[in-house]
C-alpha cells in the first residue's frame, strides 16, 4: 500500500472549479447552438385540446417547435428500472409528447428551440395551449381510499413486502410498545446545476453533454428510446453541478434533446429552469409512516412493524423502500415492512438522498428514543444492545463498527454528562437537549462488470480511464490515488479521465456504490498492467530484474526495485523504451459479489445533534452535530468527510426546512423556487464534526472501500427529533419540523 | 419583434428592441458586443462573451451562484441588465486568479475542500473576497450571516468558512 | 418563463425619466431590478420600455431641516444600513435593512424601488393561477391554496398577498414621508398612506400614477428610534422573509409606564403592519407583560387566518410581547 491511498489530498479538479474554468454540460461552445425550451403543462390531469404556434413563430428567432403532434414515437415504451442496474433507466415509464393525454402538471406538452436564451422563453410564453381539465389526484389525502399494498417496487426490482417471524403475535406478547405514527412533506433535489442536456448529432451519430450522474444509463436509454445502437451514442460529462439522486435516473429531457436537435438541424441546448426543476426529475414523495416496536424490559426488540403510505405516478410503482433500514442495523426475529401506495397526478418520485433510509430511520430512530424513555434505558446503549453481530438472516456482517461509532459519537457531544429529563435546560429563551441516532446504508451489489483501463506512455506518465461522472463526489480524486497506488507511480504522473461513454463501462454512480465499484474496477486495471509492467522486465534479459520472481519486485514512484537487493531495479519507462513499447495498456475489470452474497452488508454510522429550541415560537437551532461513521477503507478522508459532513447538513435540512406539498387546486407544487423552497445557507450550519471509525472489510471488493454518499444523512433528522424531545419533551411526527409544528406539539402524526 | 410602440416616449435614447452595440468592461478588458436590452448580465457574460465561470443557479437572485462585481460591489448577474452596465467595471471569477496565479481565496477554498460540485463555487469565492473587503467578517456568525446569500447544495458550509477564516487571519496577521 | 423583448433608455436626469415613463402607458421605472427582473422574466409584469433610473442624482443621504433624515431613493440598502446617521438614530431600521435578502441583493436594492417591493405570493408570481392583484377580477387562489406564508392582518376576500418588505416595516413606525416627482412636479405622501391594503383592488398597491417616481424617503427626527430595534423570525436563520418580525422603539418613563411606542410588524399583513391598536393600548399604562399581552391581543384581535397560517397569531402576539419585555429590560 503506497503512502497515497487514504491520504487527504486535494482535489485535482479544485483549480478549475475555483477559477471557473470546468466546463459544466450547459457551457459547451459548438458552432449554430440552439437553445431550447421545455413548455410543461399547465393542469395535472386532463388533454391538450389545441395548441395555437402562430404568435411563438411569429415573435422570430424560432426554429422549430415539438409537441405531440410532430414529435417522433419512441422507439421502446420506457421501462423504470433504477440506473445501478445498468439497464436503459428511464426516470418513469412514460415519455411525453408521444399523445395529447396530461399525467402531470409541468409534463412537457412543448418544446421550443429558438437562436437565444431570450426568443425561446418569449416563444414558450406564447404558446396558445388549452386543456381540458379533469379531477387530479395529487396528494395522500386526494387519493388516500384508492390506496393499495404494493406488491413489488421499483419496476418489479424488489418486493414491497417483507415479512419475518409472527409480527402480530410477538408485539401482542411484547412487554413494551411503541406506536408512532409520522407525516412527511416531499423533498426536491435542488442541486445548483438544473439538469441540462447539449445535444449535436453528426450523421446518424448522437454526442450528448448531459448532467448525469451516470453516463452509461443516458446512453443506454436515449439509444432505446430512439432505437439507434449504442455505438451511435456518446455521452460526456466532465463537470456536474450535484445530483443528489436528481440525476440518477435519465429524464425526458435527455431524449427531448436530441429530438430537437435532430428536428431544427442544429446542435441544442435544454436547460430546466429552476422551476421545472421541480417538476421534472422526481422528487422524494409526500409520504406516511407508522412503526410499531415490541421489546422485553430488558430492550431487547421482539417485534418491528413499519408501515408506508405514499403517492405515485399513474405508471409506476414507486416508493421509497422506507422500511428497510428498520430490518437492517437492529436485531429483532419478527418483522413486518409493507409499503402502500396511491396511484395519482404527479410524475413518477425518484431517488433522493438516503432515498427510504433517511425517512425510514427517522421513524426507526425516534420510536428507538421512545422506547428508551419508556424503558428508562440510555438511548445510546439500548441501540448498541440491540445491534446484533449478524444480521437478521444470521450472515456475518462484511464489517461492523456501529457500536464503536455509538461510543465515539457520544464522546463527542458529551454524552456522559447528559441529564435524560426532558424540558429542563434553559439558556434564555431557548430549550436545551441532544440526542441520538444510529445509522446504516446498504451495500447494494445489482451492478454488472465494471471496468477501466490504465496505459502507461513510454515517458513514464499514465492515464486511468473509466466513465466515472464527477458531480462532487470526489471521484477524479480518489480514482488517481486508487491509480497511482495500483501501478505504483506518483499521482503527478496520473490523469484520471473520465465521463465518457467511449471510456470503459461504469454503471451510475448512485446508491453510494460509486466509490466501492469504481476503485475496484480502477484498482484492478492498475495492477493488471502493474502485473504485465513486471512480467515483461522479469523476462527480459536487458532488465536488471531479468529472472527475477514477479512476486519479489515492488514498484514504487514508477521503478519496479527487488524486494530481495534494492540496488536491483529500473523504471517503468526505461523498460518500455528499451524495448521499444510506445506505450502499455490494460483493462482491468471488477463483478461485484452475487446480491445474495452469504454477508451483512451496510456502512454503519451514529449521529448525534444539540439543538436550541425557542421555548415561545417554536423554532429549533441546531448548534452542535457530531458524526461518526465506519465507511471502510477511506481513500481520501478529506473527501470523504465533506460527502459525510454533506449528508448530515442535509439532514439537518430534511428534519427542519425541506417540505413540498401540491397545492390540491391546481396539482401543481407549491413551492417551485428557492426563495421558498428553503434549503439550508450558511447561517443555519452548526459546529460539526466527523470522525471515522477504522473497520476492514475484504468482501465488498479488493479495497474494502464502502460508501459515503449517503450514510451521513441517515439518522440526522432523527438525531436532530430527538434532541427536539429532550429539550422540550414534545416528540416530533413531522418533516420538516416548522415552528408551528414544534409550537403545536410535534405535529398531527 | 412584436412589439407595440405606438405609443413610444418622444425621448431620444431609446434603444432596443433589436440587438444594439453595447459595450461592456469585463475585468479590465472592453468588450463591444450586440445585445437586446432584455439580456441579462449573466447570460450577457455566458452566452456572448463565453465567460461561463459565472453560474446560473436560479436566475432568480435566490442561490447567488451568480454573484460578480459591479464596481467592486457583489452584485447578482441574473437580476442585472448587461446594458445597465455600460459604464461600469464587471469583475468576474475569470478575472481573480493572477498570471496563472490562484487568488489566496481560490487556494484557501482548494486546501480546505471548500466545495463538492463546484457549482457555487464561483459565486462563493466572488462573495467571499468582496466579504473580506467590506470589513464584515469579523466573527464566525458575521461570516456565516454576510455569505448566506451563497447557496451550496452539497453543504461545503463548514470548509467554506474555514477558508474564510485562513484568508481574513492572513490578511490580518501580514 | 418568458423574456419579452423590451427597449431600454437610461435617463440621465429626473425631468427624462419622469417624462419617459408618462409618455408610455407600458413603461415603467428600473431601479435595482431585484424585484423587477424577476418579475419580468417570470411574465408577471410586461412592461416594453424599461427607464433605467440607476444612474440619477439620488443616492444621497442628509439631514432634513426638521432633524430628521432625507434617503435619495436610488441610495442601496447596504449602503443605507451602514450609513452612520442611520445606525445612530435609527438602529432598527439598520437593523431592518441588514436582515433583508443578502448583501448582493442589498448593494443592488435601492430604497425607493424597496417601497415599491411585491409580494412573493406563489400565486401571484406564478403568471397563471387566478390572481385578483395580477389580473383584477380573476379571483384568489391563495384563499384556499398554500398559504403558510400569507397574511392574516388588513386581508380581504380578494387578497391575502404579504407585503414582504423588512425596512418598510420600519418606515411605517418611523411615520417616514415617501416624495414623489410626477408630471405635475414634487408631492408627498405619508408612509401609511403609501402601502394600500387589498380591500376591492389589490392590484393597485400604492397611490402613484403612472410616471411618479419615487425620489426620496424622509424619516423624522425621532430621539425614541435612538433605541429602536428590529427582530426578524424566520424558518432559516438567513436569506428569508420573514414569518414574523417585529420592530418597536418605545421610552418608560421613571413611573415605568409607556411614555412612547412605536410598534410594527412584517410577515403577517398585506402591508408593512403599524401596530396602532397595541400602541394605543400601551402608552400611558405600565410596562408589564401582562400589559403587552394585552396589547398583543387587541393588535391579533381582527386576525384573518385560514389553517396553515393560524399559527402566526400566537406566533405574532408571543414574539411582541417578548420583544416589548426585553427593550424594558435592556
Amino acid at each position: 500500500m503506497s503512502p497515497v491511498l487514504g491520504k487527504p489530498v486535494n482535489r485535482v479538479d479544485g483549480p478549475d472549479k475555483v477559477t471557473g474554468t470546468g466546463r459544466y454540460c450547459g457551457e459547451i461552445v459548438l458552432p449554430g447552438l440552439a437553445y431550447g425550451l421545455i413548455v410543461g403543462a399547465d393542469v395535472a390531469k386532463g388533454r391538450v385540446v389545441s395548441i395555437d404556434e402562430s404568435a411563438a413563430r411569429a415573435a422570430g428567432g424560432v426554429y422549430g417547435i415539438l409537441t405531440h403532434r410532430n414529435t417522433p414515437k419512441v422507439a421502446n415504451a420506457p421501462h423504470l428500472i433504477p440506473s445501478l442496474a445498468g439497464q436503459p433507466a428511464p426516470g418513469e415509464s412514460f415519455f411525453p409528447m408521444q399523445d395529447d393525454v396530461v399525467h402531470y402538471w409541468g409534463q412537457p406538452v412543448a418544446l421550443v428551440v429558438a437562436d437565444s436564451l431570450e426568443s425561446a422563453a418569449h416563444a414558450a410564453a406564447l404558446l396558445d395551449i388549452t386543456y381540458e381539465e379533469s379531477p387530479a389526484v395529487a396528494t395522500i389525502e386526494d387519493g388516500r381510499k384508492s390506496a393499495y399494498e404494493a406488491e413489488t417496487l421499483f419496476g418489479g426490482l424488489m418486493p414491497a413486502r417483507d415479512e419475518r417471524g409472527d409480527v402480530t403475535a410477538a408485539l401482542a406478547a411484547a412487554e413494551v410498545t411503541v406506536d408512532a405514527s409520522y407525516r412527511y412533506a416531499a423533498n426536491h433535489h435542488n442541486p445548483l446545476e438544473t439538469s441540462v442536456t447539449t445535444a449535436q448529432w453528426d450523421g446518424d451519430r448522437l454526442t450528448l453533454w448531459d448532467s448525469t450522474m451516470g453516463v452509461r444509463a443516458s446512453q443506454l436509454t436515449v439509444a432505446s428510446l430512439l432505437g439507434i445502437p449504442l455505438s451511435d451514442v456518446r455521452v460526456i460529462t466532465h463537470f456536474v453541478g450535484g445530483g443528489f439522486g436528481s440525476k440518477a435516473m435519465v429524464w425526458p429531457h435527455v431524449t427531448l434533446a436530441a429530438m430537437a436537435a435532430r428536428h431544427v438541424g442544429r446542435p441544442v441546448r435544454l436547460t430546466l429552469t429552476r422551476p421545472q426543476s421541480f417538476t421534472s426529475n422526481g422528487h422524494r414523495e409526500e409520504q406516511e409512516q407508522r412503526i410499531t416496536l415490541g421489546a422485553g424490559r430488558d430492550g431487547r426488540l421482539t417485534a418491528i412493524r413499519h408501515q408506508k403510505l405514499s403517492i405515485t405516478s399513474s405508471f409506476d410503482d414507486w416508493a421509497e423502500p422506507a422500511t428497510g433500514v428498520s430490518t437492517q442495523i437492529y436485531g429483532c426475529d419478527n418483522y413486518l415492512g409493507s409499503h402502500s401506495l396511491i396511484k395519482g397526478n404527479t410524475m413518477t418520485p425518484t431517488f433522493t438522498r438516503a432515498p427510504g433510509e433517511s425517512l425510514g430511520s427517522f421513524s426507526l430512530e425516534t420510536a428507538m428514543d421512545r422506547l428508551a424513555y419508556e424503558l428508562g434505558m440510555d438511548p445510546v446503549e439500548l441501540r448498541i444492545m440491540n445491534h446484533p453481530p449478524v444480521d437478521n438472516h444470521g450472515n456475518p456482517w462484511s464489517s461492523d463498527g456501529m457500536a464503536d461509532c455509538l461510543r465515539r459519537g457520544a464522546e463527542l457531544i458529551g454524552w456522559a454528562d447528559r441529564d435524560p429529563t426532558p424540558g429542563v435546560r434553559q439558556e434564555g429563551d431557548n430549550l436545551i437537549g441532544t440526542g441520538v441516532a444510529g445509522a446504516g446504508y446498504p451495500v447494494a451489489f445489482m451492478m454488472p462488470v465494471q471496468h477501466a483501463r490504465a496505459r502507461i506512455f513510454n515517458d513514464g506518465s499514465v492515464v486511468i480511464q473509466t466513465s466515472a461522472q464527477e458531480f462532487g463526489i470526489g471521484v477524479t480524486t480518489s480514482m488517481s490515488q486508487v491509480g497511482a497506488d495500483g501501478l505504483g507511480v506518483d499521482m503527478d504522473v496520473l490523469r484520471f479521465e473520465a465521463g465518457d461513454t467511449d471510456l470503459p463501462n461504469t454503471t451510475s454512480a448512485v446508491g453510494s456504490m460509486g466509490a466501492t465499484m469504481q476503485s475496484s474496477a480502477v484498482h484492478n486495471a492498475a495492477r493488471t498492467l502493474r502485473n504485465e509492467l513486471i512480467a515483461h522486465a522479469v523476462a527480459d534479459d536487458k532488465s536488471p530484474l531479468h529472472g527475477l520472481s514477479p512476486s519479489s519486485v515492488r514498484v514504487a514512484d514508477g521503478r519496479m526495485t527487488s524486494t530481495l537487493d534494492p540496488s536491483i531495479s529500473e523504471s517503468y519507462a526505461d523498460m518500455l523504451q528499451r524495448n521499444r513499447l510506445l506505450d502499455l495498456e490494460a483493462l482491468g475489470s471488477w463483478t461485484p459479489p452475487p446480491f445474495t452474497t452469504p454477508h451483512g452488508l451496510l456502512t454503519f454510522g451514529a449521529q448525534f445533534a444539540e439543538v436550541a429550541v425557542d421555548k415561545d415560537l417554536g423554532l429549533v437551532r441546531v448548534r452542535r452535530m457530531a458524526g461518526v461513521f465506519a465507511p471502510g477503507r477511506v481513500l481520501n478522508p478529506k473527501l470523504a468527510r465533506s460527502q459525510l459532513l454533506g449528508g448530515m447538513l442535509w439532514g439537518l435540512g430534511q428534519a427542519l426546512l425541506e417540505g413540498n406539498q401540491i397545492d390540491r387546486q391546481s396539482g401543481r407544487w407549491a413551492l417551485n423556487n428557492l426563495g421558498e423552497y428553503l434549503v439550508p445557507v450558511h447561517a443555519d450550519i452548526p459546529d460539526i464534526q466527523v470522525e471515522f471509525v477504522e473497520v476492514e472489510d475484504d468482501v465488498v471488493g479488493p479495497l474494502g472501500v464502502k460508501g459515503v454518499g449517503e450514510v451521513g444523512q441517515v439518522g440526522a433528522a432523527a438525531a436532530i427529533a430527538n434532541a427536539v424531545f429532550h429539550a422540550t419533551g414534545r416528540r416530533m411526527s413531522e418533516l420538516p419540523m416548522t415552528a408551528e409544528v414544534v409550537m403545536n406539539g410535534g405535529g398531527a402524526g | 419583434m412584436a412589439i407595440n410602440q405606438s405609443t413610444a416616449p418622444a425621448v431620444t435614447g431609446v434603444r432596443g428592441p433589436e440587438r444594439e452595440p453595447v459595450t461592456l468592461d469585463v475585468n479590465g478588458s472592453t468588450f463591444p458586443i450586440e445585445l437586446e436590452p432584455r439580456v441579462s448580465l449573466l447570460d450577457a457574460l455566458r452566452e456572448h462573451l463565453d465567460l461561463t465561470g459565472t453560474k446560473k443557479g436560479c436566475d432568480q437572485g435566490t442561490c447567488g451562484a451568480c454573484t460578480v462585481w459591479v464596481d467592486g460591489r457583489r452584485v447578482l448577474s441574473c437580476l442585472t441588465l448587461a446594458m445597465s452596465c455600460e459604464g461600469h467595471q464587471v469583475s468576474t471569477i475569470e478575472g481573480i486568479a493572477q498570471d496563472g496565479e490562484l487568488h489566496p481565496m481560490q487556494q484557501a477554498f482548494v486546501d480546505h475542500d471548500a466545495f463538492q460540485c463546484g457549482y457555487c463555487t464561483p459565486g462563493q469565492i466572488m462573495s467571499a473576497i468582496a466579504l473580506l473587503r467590506e470589513g464584515n467578517a469579523t466573527t464566525d456568525a458575521d461570516i456565516a450571516e454576510h455569505m448566506s446569500g451563497n447557496i451550496c447544495r452539497c453543504q461545503a458550509y463548514p470548509n467554506i468558512h474555514a477558508a474564510i477564516r485562513e484568508v481574513r487571519d492572513a490578511d490580518d496577521g501580514g | 418563463m418568458t423574456m419579452r423583448p423590451i427597449t431600454f433608455f437610461r435617463a440621465g436626469s429626473i425631468d427624462d425619466a419622469v417624462a419617459a415613463v408618462s409618455a408610455n402607458p407600458d413603461s415603467a421605472f428600473l431601479a435595482g431590478g431585484t424585484t423587477e427582473i424577476d418579475l419580468l422574466r417570470l411574465g408577471v409584469i410586461q412592461p416594453t420600455l424599461l427607464v433605467d433610473v440607476n444612474e440619477l442624482p439620488l443616492t444621497y443621504l442628509e439631514d432634513t431641516e426638521s432633524g430628521g433624515v432625507r434617503i435619495g431613493a436610488m441610495a442601496r440598502m447596504s449602503d443605507v444600513a451602514r450609513a452612520p446617521r442611520i445606525v445612530e438614530r435609527y438602529p432598527g431600521m439598520s437593523q431592518a435593512l441588514l436582515l433583508g435578502a443578502s448583501e448582493q441583493l442589498r448593494n443592488m436594492a435601492s430604497m425607493g424601488g424597496n417601497m415599491c417591493q411585491r409580494t412573493r405570493c406563489a400565486y401571484f408570481r406564478d403568471g397563471r393561477s387566478p390572481c385578483n392583484k395580477r389580473e383584477p377580477g380573476s379571483g384568489c387562489s391563495a384563499l384556499n391554496g398554500v398559504n403558510r406564508g400569507h397574511a392574516i392582518l388588513g386581508t380581504s376576500d380578494q387578497c391575502i398577498a404579504t407585503h414582504p418588505s423588512d425596512v418598510a416595516v420600519a418606515l411605517v413606525a418611523l411615520d417616514a414621508t415617501v416624495r414623489t416627482m410626477g408630471p405635475d412636479g414634487i408631492r408627498t405622501i405619508p408612509i401609511e398612506q403609501f402601502f394600500l391594503r387589498p380591500e376591492d383592488t389589490p392590484s393597485v398597491e400604492h397611490p402613484l400614477e403612472h410616471g411618479e417616481l419615487i425620489v426620496a424617503i424622509d424619516v423624522p427626527d425621532l430621539p425614541v428610534a435612538r433605541a429602536s430595534r428590529y427582530v426578524k423570525h424566520r424558518d432559516r436563520a438567513s436569506y428569508e422573509f420573514a414569518l414574523v418580525s417585529v420592530f418597536s422603539a418605545m421610552r418608560v418613563d421613571d413611573k415605568g409606564n409607556v411614555a412612547e411606542l412605536r410598534l410594527a410588524l412584517g410577515g403577517v399583513g398585506t402591508v408593512p403592519w403599524r401596530a396602532h391598536r397595541a400602541e394605543e393600548a400601551l402608552i400611558g399604562r405600565p410596562a408589564t407583560p401582562e400589559n403587552f399581552a394585552a396589547a398583543a391581543d387587541a393588535e391579533l384581535a381582527d386576525a384573518d387566518t385560514r389553517p396553515m397560517n393560524a399559527f402566526k397569531v400566537t406566533f405574532a402576539k408571543r414574539a411582541i410581547v417578548r420583544e416589548l419585555s426585553q427593550v424594558v429590560t435592556s
